[in-house]
Parts: C-alpha cells; structure tokens; sequence
C-alpha cells in the first residue's frame, strides 16, 4: 500500500493512534484479498500544518553566512545551548517516557566536548577506543541531533519535522558545529570521515536549501 | 513513501535512477481471514534495543525487537539522514506500530501479535539483504506469524 506521507513517517502522524489505525488497517485489510498483486494508494493526507516542506525552486530567505573556522569559546558555547535545550529534553521525555539518545553511550557533555574538539584538533583523544573515527563521528552526531530534536519537538508550534530540522541546522551552534564538519571534511583522506561529511551528516533537503555541494550517494 | 514532488531534488533524481525490476511471475496466495492472522513487523528503519550493536555502514544485517522491549529501550542507529526522525522520537508508532497491532490483537481485528520483530536498514542494494530476508522468513515461521506489515522508511 502506497502511503503519500514524508519519509520517516510510514504511519503518518505522530500521537495520533487514530490515524495510524486507520492507515494499518487499510494495509492489513488487503490480505483479504482474493486474488493479485494487490497495489493500492492509501487516500488520506496528514494534516497540512504537519507536511513536509516543499522545496522545489526554493532558496534560502536570508543570506546565512557561510560557517567560518572554529571560534575560540566554541566548546563553551555548544555546552551552554546543551543548557539551555536541557528543560525541553527533561520534558519531552518525561512526557513521552522515552528518549532515542544513548546511540553513543556518551552523555552530551561527552559528546559535546568531542566534536568540537575533534572539529579544532582532529587528534583529541576520543571518549570511545572501540570504534573508528568516521563511526563516532557519526552516533556522536546522532545523539546530540537526536537530543536536540527531541528537546524543540516538545516546543509549542514544532510539530512539524522541518521547522524542527530547520532550527537545528540553520539556528543553533550544534547546526554551525555540523555545518563546519561538512564544509572542512568533504575531501578527507578517510574514507568513512569523508562519507559521513558529504552523505550522513546533512540533510539532502538543508544542502539544497542552503545551496551548498551535493554529493552522490 | 512520499510523493517524488516532496523529495528533494537530489533525492528525487535518485528514486528515478533505480532500475525499476521486472518479475516473471507474481506468486499470490490466500490465507486465513485476518481476524486469524498472527502478525510481525518488518522495519527498514535500523531500530534496535539500546543494548544491541548498532548498525555499521553496509551492514545487510538484521535486529531482533521482542514484542516486550520496553518503548524507552527502542533506539535507531540508520546511517542515512534523508527520513525524518523527529517523529519516531516523538512516537515510535509512527514508524514501528506496535502498539495498534496490540490493539487491533486485542478488538479482535487480528489474530494476535507475535513475539518477535525484525528490522533492517534500508539504505543497501536489494539483493545484499536477501540472504538476511530468507533468513528472518525462517525466523518467522518459527514464531508461528503467518503475515508480516512490512514497514519502510
């Protein structure tokens, strides 16, 4: 069954155990067909205020500035908004009685520390001796994206996944930190850093929006 | 699955460069009435309990979600950034179900839910997963689960 809903999102709305009913039980119906292949378009949209953006001719409203190298303070800077994102965190689990941090193992602190540090000086010591460099890069990444989503969806008004996305990237120093990493990394000599820089760091949809390089998968 | 218009544009131009495969056959099979059906899902999303490995780039492999993992216990470690995960944080439901299956196990909609499910990464060539899909069919068998939601990301 064919589903119209952004990537990411199968079921289609989140917190709405109706809508996903009613998308699951149009999918679980079909096994009652008789005979087949059975292809069908499901026929509900999500609500309008929670689609995805369209991004097709669109440009970036106000000219960011590209990403320059590391400020001194930067460490400080990226703890200081772990900080101030930390109340929405402590709320968004405590509503949601889960969190999808912990890929790491870090604590954000942690985490925190690292990534900026590696971003300043590539042979900062790394808080996990298991794992190459391009991997920790990568659940480093993901753990602090993923506490900072988890902390602005909690927000009024940040249902939607790209005003979310949007935030995180263009409006926080955790976005400027990623962005640096894309912009300095692309042609790392590691093969895994290099990957991560340019395909699983990034968004397709900000690199367009940004109008930065894309690179093919 | 979004509308191409949706997609970014590299994105979109990857979609319509993937070889569209052509089948000789298209086997179809009836079954029990749903109401009798015993069912399991099957994630592309890379989920895994958070004291499981998570997934490598490349890696064709598979993890094991018992239906009892606690909802606090269910992380995702997908390599690809292009799918929203900000709805899976919010409710994993909306992209591993589990909670309206056992709601529709217990209206009596379905059969019952079973106690294992599986995910995969998504973002690998088909025919990679293929030895881990025949693998994790078998798996099924053996839990008795006689129809499988197949859920992509």
């Amino acid at each position: 069954m064919w589903v119209s809903f952004e990537l990411g999102r199968p079921l289609g709305v989140p917190n709405d155990p109706a809508f996903q009913t009613r998308v699951l039980r149009a999918a679980l119906e079909l096994m009652d067909a008789e005979s087949g292949p059975v292809l069908e378009d499901y026929p509900e949209d999500v609500p309008p205020e929670l689609a995805g953006a369209d991004f097709n001719g669109m440009s970036c409203p106000i000219d960011l500035p590209q990403p320059s190298s590391v400020e001194p303070g930067i460490v400080e800077d990226l703890l200081q908004e772990i900080h101030q994102v930390a109340p929405w965190y402590d709320l968004a689990v405590s509503q949601r009685g889960r969190t999808t941090v912990g890929i790491s193992d870090l604590d954000m602190e942690q985490a925190a520390r690292f990534l900026a540090g590696y971003i300043e000086d590539e042979a900062t010591p790394a808080p996990r001796g298991d794992l190459t460099t391009g991997r920790l890069l990568k659940i480093v990444c993901e753990d602090l994206k993923a506490y900072y989503s988890e902390a602005a969806s909690a927000q009024p008004g940040m249902s939607a996944s790209i005003a979310v996305e949007h935030w995180l990237f263009n409006e926080t120093t955790l976005g400027k930190l990623l962005w640096e990493i894309r912009n300095t990394r692309t042609e790392h000599e590691d093969d895994e850093t290099r990957y991560f820089a340019r395909r699983s760091l990034i968004p397709d949809r900000q690199v367009q929006y940004k109008g930065a390089k894309a690179y093919d998968p | 699955m979004a509308r191409l218009k949706d997609l970014p544009a590299g994105e979109r131009d990857l979609m319509m460069k993937i070889p569209m495969p052509h089948f000789d056959a298209t086997p179809f099979v009836t079954g029990k009435p749903l109401s009798e059906r015993r069912v399991a899902i099957l994630s592309t999303a890379a989920l895994q309990t958070r004291s499981d490995r998570a997934f490598a780039w490349g890696d064709a492999g598979y993890r094991v979600i018992p239906g009892q993992t606690q909802p606090n216990d269910i992380i995702m470690s997908h390599r690809s950034v292009n799918f929203d995960r900000s709805g899976f944080q919010q409710d994993y439901n909306v992209c591993f179900p589990l909670d309206r299956l056992r709601e529709l196990a217990s209206a009596g909609v379905i059969g019952s839910v079973a106690d294992y499910h599986y995910t995969v990464m998504g973002a690998n060539a088909p025919e990679r997963l293929e030895d881990t899909a025949r693998h994790i069919a078998g798996l099924l068998k053996r839990d008795a689960v006689d129809t499988v939601l197949l859920v992509p990301v």
